[in-house]
Order: C-alpha cells, then sequence, then structure tokens
C-alpha cells in the first residue's frame, strides 16, 4: 500500500448535516441563517422557575419518535441523537459507494464539551431526591462524550479511526480540524465528522448560572448593550473525503477544508488572551498556506459576553492588521445559540454554505455598535458577497482555541 | 441602623478575608478587588459567598459592576434592607 507525504493530499466537503434551534436540516438550517431568524426563545424542555435565565436555544417541536424506535433511544441520549441524525444527512448527501475496505478505512471524530448531561442529571436526581429511584441501566453507555462517535460507526459500520474530543466551546473545531489531518496525511480515506450537544438539564443550566455569563434576554455578539450568552443545542456532521476521490467518484462537492490551526491561551480559565486566539488564526492561516489578504469572510466564536468580543476583534487586529477592516465577520450564535461543543460544528457548516452560495450569514439582534468591537460584523442582514476563503473561529474555556480555514469549491 | 450598617460592613469584610485568603488589615471599605489581587472568578466567588451569607441575589450586571469592599457593602446594605 502506498501512503503520500503528510499534507499532500487536497480534503473536499462532500455531505453536510445539520439539527439546530434553527432548522432540523440543512436546508431549513440555512433558511434561516440567510434570513436572520433567530431560534432563540424561552426554554421549554426544563422548568426553569428555580433559574436566573429563562431563554435558550432549542430545537422546537423536536420528536425523538420520529427518528428512533424506543429501543434505540433507550441508548441515545439527546446529544447523541443529535449526533447520529447530523450523520445520517451528511452521509446520505454524500452518497459515498462503500467497499469493504473503504469503510475499514473511514473515520468518525466528534466534538462533544458534555456528553449525556440530560441522562446524568436524571441518574443524580434519582440518587439524590430520597424516592428510592433507580437509575437506567445504560445510563453509562448513554452519558459517555464519545456516545455520538459510537453510534455513527455502528450505524454505519465505519471502523477506522473515532474518537471524540472535548475542549469545551472548541470541541467541534478540534474534531473537524484533527479529521481534516487525517484525510490529509492519508491516515484516513473517508471521515464523519463534527460535533453535537444536549445542555438542557437543570443541574448544567445551575452551573451556567452561578458562572453568570447568560443573558437574561438575547445573544447580541459585538453589541455594546451585549448581556452574554445564550446556550444552544443540536449537532452538526460533514463528510471529508480527499478531493480526487471525490472528483473521481463524480461526487457533488461543497466546499474544500484548506487548514487548521491550534492553540492554548496559558492564561486563565474564563478569560480569553488576544494573543493566544491570533496563535490558532495564523496556525490556521500557515497550515493552509494562505496570506491574511485571501480571507474575506470569518465565523465569528463572538459569544455575546462582555469578555470574548472585544479580545476576538483584537485577536483579529493583531492577525489581520489594516485588511481586518476589510474582513466581514458574524457570529451566528445570535441566531443558533451557543451550543458549546457542537458549536464549531454548525458554525463550519454556516461557513461552507457562505462560500457556497456567496451569501454571508449575520450577527442578528444587533443594535448599536460598540468600539471595543470595531468590525464589519454585517448587523441583522445577510450579505450577498462572494468571497473565496473563511475562517471559522472556537475560542474555549480554559484557553484551548481552534481555527478552521475553507475555500470555496469552483 | 448604625450598628446594622456597621455589622453588614463587618461581615463583609469578614467574607472577604475568608474567601480570598486575605490579611485582614488590607481590608478597609475603600480597598479595590484589584488592590487585593481579586480577578474576576475571584470577585465572582466572593459575590456567591455574599449571596450566601445575606441571603439575598445580586442580579448579574450589579454584580459585574462590584469592583470595590465598598461597593460590595452598599450592594449588601441596599438588597438585604427589610
Amino acid at each position: 500500500m502506498t501512503r503520500r507525504v503528510a499534507g499532500t493530499r487536497r480534503v473536499a466537503i462532500t455531505g453536510l448535516g445539520a439539527i439546530t434551534p434553527v432548522g432540523e436540516d440543512v436546508v431549513r438550517f440555512w433558511e434561516s441563517l440567510r434570513a436572520g431568524r433567530s431560534g432563540i426563545g424561552p426554554i421549554s424542555t426544563v422548568d426553569c422557575a428555580r433559574l436566573r435565565f429563562k431563554n435558550g436555544a432549542e430545537v422546537a417541536g423536536y420528536d425523538p419518535s420520529r427518528h428512533f424506535s424506543d429501543k434505540e433511544l433507550s441508548l441515545l441520549d439527546r446529544f447523541a441523537q443529535f449526533g447520529l441524525l447530523a450523520a445520517r444527512e451528511a452521509l446520505a448527501m454524500a452518497a459515498i459507494e462503500w467497499t469493504p475496505r473503504l469503510r475499514d478505512r473511514a473515520a468518525v471524530v466528534t466534538g462533544s464539551c458534555l456528553g449525556g448531561k440530560i441522562t446524568e442529571d436524571e441518574a443524580f436526581a434519582a440518587v439524590y431526591d430520597g424516592a428510592g429511584r433507580r437509575v437506567h441501566p445504560f445510563a453509562i453507555p448513554r452519558a459517555m462524550a464519545n456516545a455520538g462517535a459510537s453510534q455513527i460507526a455502528m450505524e454505519f459500520g465505519l471502523r477506522g479511526p473515532a474518537y471524540t474530543v472535548s475542549t469545551a466551546c472548541a470541541s467541534a473545531t478540534h474534531a473537524i480540524g484533527q479529521a481534516f489531518w487525517l484525510v490529509r496525511s492519508g491516515a484516513a480515506e473517508v471521515a464523519v465528522t463534527g460535533g453535537s450537544e444536549a445542555p438542557f438539564a437543570l443541574g448544567h443550566l445551575k452551573k451556567w448560572e452561578a458562572l453568570r455569563v447568560v443573558a437574561p434576554d438575547t445573544c447580541r455578539p459585538f453589541s455594546r448593550d451585549r448581556r452574554g450568552m445564550i446556550l444552544g443545542e443540536g449537532g452538526a456532521m460533514m463528510v471529508l473525503e480527499p478531493l480526487d476521490a471525490a472528483l473521481a467518484r463524480g461526487a457533488a462537492i461543497l466546499g474544500e477544508v484548506v487548514g487548521f490551526g491550534m492553540s492554548a491561551d496559558a492564561h486563565h480559565a474564563t478569560q480569553p488572551a488576544a494573543e493566544g486566539a491570533a496563535l490558532a488564526i495564523s496556525a490556521a492561516l500557515e497550515d493552509g498556506g494562505l496570506e491574511p489578504e485571501q480571507i474575506g469572510y470569518v465565523n465569528a466564536h463572538g459569544t455575546g459576553t462582555q469578555v470574548n468580543d472585544p479580545i476576538e476583534t483584537a485577536a483579529l487586529r493583531l492577525v489581520f492588521r489594516e485588511h481586518a477592516g476589510r474582513l466581514a465577520v458574524s457570529s451566528t450564535k445570535s441566531m443558533h445559540g451557543h451550543a458549546l461543543g457542537a458549536a464549531g460544528a454548525i458554525e463550519a457548516v454556516a461557513t461552507v454554505l457562505a462560500l457556497r452560495d456567496g451569501v454571508l450569514p449575520p450577527t442578528v439582534s444587533f443594535t448599536e455598535a460598540d468600539p471595543e468591537c470595531d468590525l464589519d460584523v454585517i448587523p441583522n442582514e445577510a450579505r450577498r458577497t462572494q468571497v473565496e476563503y473563511a475562517l471559522s473561529n472556537s475560542f474555549a474555556f480554559g484557553g484551548l482555541n481552534g481555527v478552521l480555514a475553507f475555500r470555496r469549491w469552483t | 441602623m448604625a450598628e446594622r450598617a456597621e455589622s453588614i460592613e463587618t461581615r463583609v469584610i469578614a467574607a472577604i478575608v475568608k474567601s480570598q485568603d486575605v490579611d485582614p488589615a488590607k481590608v478597609t471599605p475603600g480597598t479595590t478587588f484589584e488592590e487585593l489581587g481579586m480577578n474576576s472568578l475571584d470577585a465572582l466567588a466572593l459575590i456567591n459567598e455574599l449571596e450566601e451569607d445575606f441571603a439575598v441575589e445580586i442580579p448579574n450586571e450589579e454584580a459585574m459592576g462590584l469592583s470595590s469592599v465598598g461597593q460590595a457593602v452598599e450592594c449588601i446594605r441596599r438588597l438585604a434592607a427589610p
């Protein structure tokens, strides 16, 4: 078997999948982002009487029984359901002609910050409420953070490298970056990669309440009057394969992954550092052999907290210097919320579609410019602009950063 | 009233000394959190402690605006008012 030299293969995206608060498939997700529709509203799946915040971005009206049997659901926490559904959509779109050999060389790399928090919350409540209730016998396999990756591998018989990355809000970005490197280097012939998250469990929400970073109203990234983040849920996946293989089988190519960079701030548990974020952005550019001036759009981490948005602005200015003024930058979290370990995947899908269609999604709920966030943030309305290269930023608590670079396919 | 005010101040300072492990002699109403070497997470921990001790709820935006011992005392005095 011949192995190519690492880094010589171009990597095509041939499938996308998404289940989000603004659409339960890629088509509806993208329609919503283009229309600037927000999925943020009162949290309905958790009783918020004991919570100081009431709003979130849920996959409203999601009905697991439409997708899974009761027996299947006994092994699937909501986060794994989202991962599996996104993978099903992405793999159906990619329409790969599977052979036993290809399945043996197919990677599954997922991101999840939390694992099965709803399962865990139910188990802990059963233990501690004194009513003598029993813990579900499958609580362990349901709640493990790699449940999504394992379920995808099992459903599609994929037997290559499979694992889950957990780096808080950068989990899915790190996962996609690793999958990209596996395919680029020849360590895998195809990869299903992305992330999923289901954070709406009371015990978990109380932890966010204690940290005081969740907005009481909505998510307004880069606005002067922003009041914090809004938690979101969902999943997104993409299928990656060598460009040559995709062309040879006549696959529809949606875009290319061209670069990936990572860094650590080595600074603070929750506060980001511009220099650390800038290192990851520069690393992604270098990995893709890109000059800063080639980038036209950045899907920002843009959480809408007081601290993140000015630091991210400073990081972009550090790397792009005067070109920062010409960059279009938006935070789609203003629509789909912050899906933590899935955020990077949802935003990567948005970035790929922005390049494909020449439409840049907006930062909605934008009210008033903040001098500390002096970027072109595409306020409130999508913009028709054809861009050749774009970045997707993820900066996690704990100071762990990941940045992906994508290229439009023509 | 004066007695109550004093006791709130004493209790807030005690909470700071305990949660931040600082020298009581260095904590006066005029001391800023920064002077005590407190970062944002330290302030968060202190605010949590104060909510617990005084059985009050400090709204997020008010909590984020606190940057000195005197401000914390004033905030608690207002919220703990009968």
